[in-house]
């Protein structure tokens, strides 16, 4: 073999940087309603190019259309749209708080509220998600009160997490929402467990595992998956791809490798990608894999692909790693517009009753914010006793925080 | 009353607690058909099936992760970590998840799971076969340590691990399972069915955690140890004919420091043996807690015997190994001989 020289170091590099012009044209976007609908006891060695492809029904002007349309009804639609539009108010008035010095930190979901919102109402009750920070629409779309989530962020007197957590890692059992952990991808292991319980206990319930792109890269989705293939788990593995991890584009955790759901496939486990700003499609993938992993067939690998418009967190300036029009050049468009011009096109819903409801929305969301700050934020009104902070670390407080929580005279 | 090794006394204690509780599901790696590879589960899969008691992947942070999930469910998972070494790989899963859930959760999810594993050195174990990471999990809050002496305290202790709704660090010295070891690797061991703390009742009991043990009554001197040092301590007691009064401490947290801290002021000295190294080890805690709680009653420092702060070596493990001379000359020394 000839002499090769010398080695080279490769790191992989957006297309783009601050500055330049957005470029999506490399991006296959599959047509709407041309990728087929297996049957759910399908083999997954016959589905692999799903993992290559993209699940969409929305198509431009608006239509459901293709094998995995017909889903869901008018109302179940508007509803849907109410609860998208829900939470991105809901952020917009949080971000704004963060801003006001209310709570020290916020994480907004623009762009993305089709995923959460719409896998939420693919779940039953008593099924449990294991999220990240990213998809408080599994609580706005199953009725969690809003003033609830707030006074979570303002870690204040009524804050049911005692301000022990950062603000929007909320937690919920009873609304199928494990507690968030800030440390990433422990989840997703921990979502597989619950379903092997679930397993073991001869249940109905099903989990869904919640991950990043960028968090793939963690060892412990290596880990989940190798156990949900193992044991079979009756768990949908949930990949929101929206392409940036903080400043970090997808290709760092992905690499040269084709796409985030082509990584289930070396574990045998059927693997789709689907257009997360469809909320129908997001819905019908998210049915497909839950009645899986209900029938006993297994965990189902899923890629969202989507973008995120906003920032990381509220901590996070991200014109300073790409592109401030590069959201505007994603060519899968605002899930909340896509949904709300097919419920027109529909005859159900209409420009003016949308601005009516974005009204109505608003002043509910403002009404919540009022009751929530009447029980305090972070630097001012209630807040919880310091006596909490030596509550809940185990059953039964021993001897040593006993002697702490007095030496700390609470 | 039968006598079991620790090794078979651990498993009685999977058992019972299997047998009356259908929500204790066992596994690890090469626990279920084979029986682990110190075959503490042996037989369990056999009687109990595949779906309460199976073998894992290898892959630490996906045992003890699942684990969470299926505690979270309402499971109480009791999993194996094949050596305390390899636990690494799962200690973020261990402290900040495990420990927290209650925590954070503000008790909406609770994580009552039991990690066992193998720990200590004196098998010639080598640098990852060996290491006491005690204090690794004493110092996050949120974890029980449980580090049993005998096979009796091993399956009442493990049962009440088990019951506990928190989860338990269950550490079992290695060199305990076949009988207790005084430190003279160069003697022949005495296995658990000649000595009188391989008596393990059958059934349902439980050794409460957080309770010291006694193990030798004295007044010269306090000596804190727990699994393989007891009997270091104690043959360090006999070989020097100080009359030292040896606590068993047996769980490190919760600690037991009322039974500490009333020898302590009874005898005036203190000597910590630990197998784990030496610096920021879990003595350095005790020696806090003896110099914050008895300092008026002190008539000497207080003096720690430990692992050197090295890696455990393979060929120079009894130059390591805290034997009953290391243990002998600061019980002199304390005592100011």
């Amino acid at each position: 073999m000839a002499d090769a020289g010398m080695l080279r170091f490769h790191v992989p590099e957006p297309e783009v940087r601050p500055g330049g012009t957005p470029d999506f044209s490399n991006v296959t976007i599959a047509e709407a309603g041309s990728v087929p609908r297996p049957d759910i006891d399908v083999d997954p060695r016959t589905i692999r190019d799903m993992a290559f492809s993209i699940i969409r029904v929305l198509n431009r002007n608006g239509e459901a259309v293709g094998p995995w349309a017909g889903l869901l009804s008018s109302d179940e639609l508007l509803e849907g749209l109410r609860h998208m539009m829900t939470l991105r108010t809901f952020d917009a008035r949080m971000q704004m708080a963060q801003r006001q010095g209310k709570t020290s930190f916020y994480m907004q979901h623009l762009g993305e509220e089709a995923v959460s919102c719409a896998f939420r109402k693919a779940l039953s009750p008593g099924d449990m998600n294991f999220p990240t920070y990213r998809q408080a629409g599994l609580l706005i779309a199953d009725g969690y009160p809003m003033v609830t989530m707030m006074n979570q962020i303002y870690s204040n007197e009524a804050d049911p997490l005692k301000g022990r957590q950062l603000p929007i890692m909320y937690s919920s059992k009873e609304h199928g929402f494990f507690s968030i952990s800030g440390n990433l991808a422990t989840q997703y292991i921990q979502a597989v467990g619950w379903a092997m319980a679930s397993a073991i206990s001869n249940d109905s319930k099903i989990a869904a595992a919640w991950i990043g792109d960028g968090s793939t890269a963690e060892s412990d989705f290596h880990s989940a998956l190798v156990f949900a293939s193992t044991y079979k788990a009756p768990v949908v593995l949930n990949v929101v791809n929206n392409q940036w991890a903080i400043s970090t584009f997808q290709g760092i955790a992905r690499g040269g490798s084709g796409t985030f759901a082509a990584r289930g496939l070396g574990f045998g486990i059927p693997s789709l990608r689907v257009d997360g700003n469809d909320y129908l499609a997001v819905h019908a993938v998210a049915k497909w894999a839950a009645e899986r992993a209900r029938n006993n067939l297994g965990p189902t690998l899923v890629e969202y692909v989507t973008y995120r418009a906003g920032a990381h967190s509220s901590s996070d300036d991200p014109s300073a790693y790409r592109p401030k029009t590069e959201s505007d050049a994603w060519p899968l468009g605002d899930p909340v517009m896509r949904l709300k011009n097919h419920l027109i096109g529909l005859g159900v819903w209409s420009d003016e009753r949308h601005a009516q409801a974005e009204a109505e929305i608003l002043d509910t969301v403002i009404a919540a914010q009022k009751e929530a700050e009447s029980h305090g934020t972070l630097h001012a009104g209630g807040k919880p006793s310091t006596r909490e902070m030596f509550e809940g670390v185990f059953a039964e407080m021993p001897a040593h925080l006993r002697r702490q929580r007095q030496q700390a005279g609470v | 009353m039968p006598r079991r090794t620790m090794i078979e006394a651990i498993r009685d204690a999977m058992d019972v607690s299997m047998g009356r509780d259908d929500k204790v599901v066992v596994f690890g790696e090469d626990v279920g058909f084979f029986g682990g590879v110190f075959r503490v589960t042996h037989g369990l899969q056999a009687k109990y099936g595949k779906s309460r008691c199976f073998d894992a992947p290898i892959n630490e942070s996906g045992i003890v992760g699942s684990a969470i999930g299926m505690a979270a469910y309402g499971l109480k998972p009791c999993v194996e970590i094949q050596f305390a070494d390899y636990m690494y790989p799962a200690y973020d899963q261990l402290t900040q998840e495990a420990a927290r859930l209650r925590y954070r959760s503000n008790g909406d999810f609770t994580c009552p799971i039991v990690v066992r594993m193998p720990t200590g050195g004196g098998i010639f174990g080598g640098q990852t076969h060996s290491q006491s990471p005690e204090a690794l999990f004493t110092h996050v809050s949120g974890l029980k340590t449980v580090v049993p002496s005998n096979p009796h305290d091993a399956k009442g202790l493990l049962i009440a691990a088990i019951e506990d709704p928190d989860p338990v660090i269950f550490l079992e010295p290695k060199r305990l399972y076949n009988g207790p070891f005084d430190g003279h690797h160069d003697r022949p061991i005495t296995p658990w069915s000649k000595h009188e703390l391989g008596e393990v009742a059958d059934g349902h009991y439980t050794v409460p955690l957080g309770k010291a043990a006694i193990r030798r009554a004295g007044s010269a001197v306090t000596v804190l140890a727990y699994g393989t040092m007891v009997y270091v301590a104690q043959a360090a007691a006999e070989e020097t004919g100080i009359d030292a009064e040896i606590i068993d401490l047996r769980t490190l947290l919760p600690l037991d420091l009322d039974t500490i801290v009333a020898s302590v002021k009874k005898t005036g000295r203190c000597v910590i043996v630990h197998e784990a190294t030496l610096t920021s080890g879990f003595g350095a805690e005790l020696s806090a807690l003896v110099q914050e709680n008895c300092f008026y009653h002190l008539e000497a420092p207080v003096a720690r015997v430990a692992g050197w702060d090295t890696p455990y070596p393979h060929a120079q493990e009894w130059d390591y190994f805290p034997g009953p001379a290391r243990v002998g000359r600061a019980l002199l020394e304390t005592m100011g001989a």
